[in-house]
């Protein structure tokens, strides 16, 4: 049989196979034109704005762009012994520049950040550049030298040579307490000035607490709701879904009003006499509160996945292991428990990633030892102005939640996430 | 849930404390709300019961704050509340259309690469509100659009469309194409198809959608931290100074309006996933 007779042709004349195909690209691009108005607002409004902070954080090109001679003729240079002649005439010439155009300020103060004591030297050499005292006849190095004695120090060249990389990953070592020591290898910072790596651990164990106790406190109530029967679920269901709707802040309120010291849970400690009156807990503006108000505005979404698998769940199975011979409690381990591993897998990592970039909530509950990475994050954003740290602190965080996120991905998939 | 009679007494003992359990965690999680309805009745300025509203004093009651809420001069509460809608309103209903028009997209089975694309439809509702908040001033302020409410409101259709997306395409799960086909085989165009067919049948979806896009940007504060202007201040904004600055009981008359609102909003989100479920025939 030759393939002639074997093919099917529409009315048309055209191979059957071939016109399916037509019609399915032409749904395909239906359903994807669909999609593009979104997706092109999103990558143009979101995505590629995360990829800006991305090159904001390793941007370094300053200093690149402003001793532009210099770094050519450094590329020459070994590194080791003091830089030829044609560094140091590169880089007067570079400096007259600056001077014009004012920018030598700039410098002076990048250049302190790569190493202490280029402010002074910088300014002093401004100041005989400005007097014209650089015969440029004669060499430039022997009267750089004789600008300051630090110029004559191979190590200030050496941090110079340092920045002439367009990019730098130093801000994310400083991240994590760390920087480039003069050889370029990466140092630890002082003992006590690890304040990031405090704050890191800080976000870790909070959301890792956190998401532990709204599990045990959600973990009985979601069995709860999918066991009543529909009448009474459908209201305390309402007693899940309030706070959901809530505003944060108005639950945060209510939080920092039940905790002051003269607070509603203050008293009734007083009351049954677990303290003193005199004697009252600071129980806000520090961890506890911190842990206490963010689980609670946190517990919906540990119950509403719960919840879901819960109900999926048969009665009889549970009947069923009890009728064979087993305890409640082997039933229950045996054969539930099992069971709501997803809804568990789901509950925790949600709760976890809501938890690890929270802000608002510590910092208004948290006190000085409530503050996370995140309020650090917006701290330089607003305070300090320092937007490349900012953004590389926001996207080390990122990075932490999207490896959470393809661990849930993984064991939960994301169609499975369920709104109330 | 009542226990047979030949239980055992620990199975009863335990099934009593598990009871209780439930009913404290219950009460932790819904107590703090209602801590706020009586205080913001405080005729006083503390935010403590007085001795006269522990013995139902009338006088120790009184609407002082709620006055200050609408009449106040020092607050900007009136501005607050109308910035708030009217991002909201404009929010929602960006996020709506983008939203559902995506949903139809994705849910058809000829999508392609549907994973990514989902993955990065929903990115926003993932991604850290900070990061997201610094990822968003960087675009606002290089558009010019940084201290104004449509630079707002772009904002808050990024955060809200993943929520539209979501129930849209959960409502389109059960959706029977098959009427659709019908409608084009007696000759109604695809829009006409969209409106008089398509549409009727996922509104509770899109709806439900909306009513989280909605919440989403009148509850949200990080992101307008980063770009709200002094003439852009929200509701949150507000009240994020008024909780640093010093608690007052006016914030506590705006924060019972706001559980009033969010119960409205409950029950029709409520009403309106019953009639989903109806509709798209789920019994349960």
């Amino acid at each position: 049989m030759s393939s002639e007779t074997q093919q099917i042709l529409t009315t048309d004349g055209i191979p059957l196979s071939v016109s399916l195909k037509k019609a399915e690209r032409k749904n395909k691009i239906k359903a994807f034109l669909l999609v593009v108005p979104l997706l092109l607002f999103l990558i143009i409004t979101y995505i590629l704005p995360i990829g800006d902070m991305f090159m904001r954080s390793i941007d370094d090109k300053m200093v690149t762009n402003m001793l532009p001679k210099t770094f050519t003729a450094m590329e020459k240079w070994d590194g080791k012994e003091m830089p030829p002649e044609e560094v140091f005439a590169g880089f007067y010439s570079d400096f007259k520049i600056l001077v014009q155009n004012k920018e030598h300020g700039k410098l002076a103060q990048r250049l302190n950040k790569e190493k202490n004591g280029f402010n002074s030297i910088i300014k002093k050499l401004f100041r005989q550049v400005q007097r014209n005292k650089i015969d440029e006849g004669q060499s430039i190095k022997e009267q750089i030298m004789k600008v300051h004695k630090r110029w004559r120090d191979v190590e200030y060249w050496q941090a110079i040579k340092r920045t002439a990389p367009p990019y730098t990953t130093a801000k994310y070592l400083k991240g994590m307490d760390m920087y480039y020591g003069p050889d370029g290898n990466i140092m630890q910072v002082e003992e006590d000035r690890r304040i990031h790596r405090i704050l890191w651990l800080r976000t870790l164990e909070i959301a890792f607490f956190v998401t532990l106790f709204s599990f045990l406190m959600g973990y009985p109530i979601a069995h709860l709701l999918a066991t009543l029967p529909m009448k009474y679920s459908n209201l305390l269901m309402i007693c899940v879904l309030l706070p959901f709707w809530t505003s944060l802040l108005v639950r945060t309120a209510s939080w920092m009003i039940l905790l002051q010291q003269q607070g509603i849970v203050n008293d009734f400690f007083v009351m049954i006499g677990l303290v003193a009156d005199d004697n009252r807990p600071e129980m806000m503006y520090n961890k506890v509160g911190t842990y206490v108000a963010m689980t609670q505005i946190l517990l919906p979404f540990m119950v509403l996945p719960l919840y879901s698998v819960m109900k999926t769940i048969s009665p009889s199975l549970m009947r069923a292991g009890k009728s064979l011979g087993g305890t409640p409690f082997v039933a229950f381990w045996k054969i539930y428990f099992p069971l709501t591993i997803p809804g568990i897998g789901a509950g925790c990592l949600l709760v976890f990633i809501l938890a690890i970039g929270y802000y608002i909530t510590p910092a208004l509950v948290g006190g000085a030892s409530g503050t996370l990475i995140s309020n650090q994050i917006a701290y330089h954003m607003k305070t300090t102005l320092d937007w490349s740290f900012a953004s590389a602190m926001g996207l080390m965080l990122l990075t932490g939640v999207l490896v959470v996120y393809w661990v849930y991905n993984k064991l939960v998939g994301v169609d499975n996430i369920k709104l109330g | 849930m009542a226990l047979p009679k030949y239980t055992e007494t620990r199975y009863r003992v335990w099934h009593y404390s598990y009871l209780f359990i439930c009913a404290c965690v219950f009460i932790f999680l819904i107590a703090p709300l209602f801590v706020i309805f009586p205080l913001s009745f405080n005729a006083e300025e503390f935010l403590v019961f007085s001795e006269g509203m522990k013995n139902l004093d009338p006088d120790a009651f009184s609407l002082r704050w709620y006055k200050d809420m609408i009449y106040g001069t020092k607050n900007p509460w009136g501005l607050a509340a109308k910035n708030s809608f009217i991002i909201a309103i404009f929010a929602t209903i960006g996020s709506i259309i983008l939203g559902t028009l995506a949903a139809l997209g994705l849910s058809s089975r000829y999508m392609p690469y549907k994973g990514i694309i989902m993955a990065t439809l929903i990115s926003p509702m993932i991604v850290p509100l900070i990061i997201s908040g610094v990822a968003i001033f960087f675009f606002m302020a290089k558009a010019g659009l940084a201290a104004t409410h449509t630079g707002i409101v772009l904002a808050h259709i990024i955060l809200g469309t993943p929520f539209v997306v979501i129930t849209v395409t959960a409502t389109l799960t059960g959706f029977d194409h098959s009427v659709t086909r019908a409608a084009s085989s007696l000759g109604s165009n695809p829009i006409n198809t969209f409106m008089k067919i398509t549409l009727p049948l996922i509104l509770p979806g899109v709806i439900s959608g909306g009513l989280f896009a909605f919440v989403t940007s009148f509850d949200e504060v990080v992101v307008v931290l980063f770009l709200a202007g002094l003439e852009n201040t929200t509701i949150p904004i507000q009240m994020w100074t008024g909780l640093r600055e010093q608690l007052s009981p006016t914030i506590l008359a705006v924060a019972t309006c706001l559980i009033i609102l969010s119960t409205l909003i409950l029950v029709s989100a409520e009403l309106l996933r019953r009639r989903s479920e109806r509709l798209r025939g789920i019994n349960r």
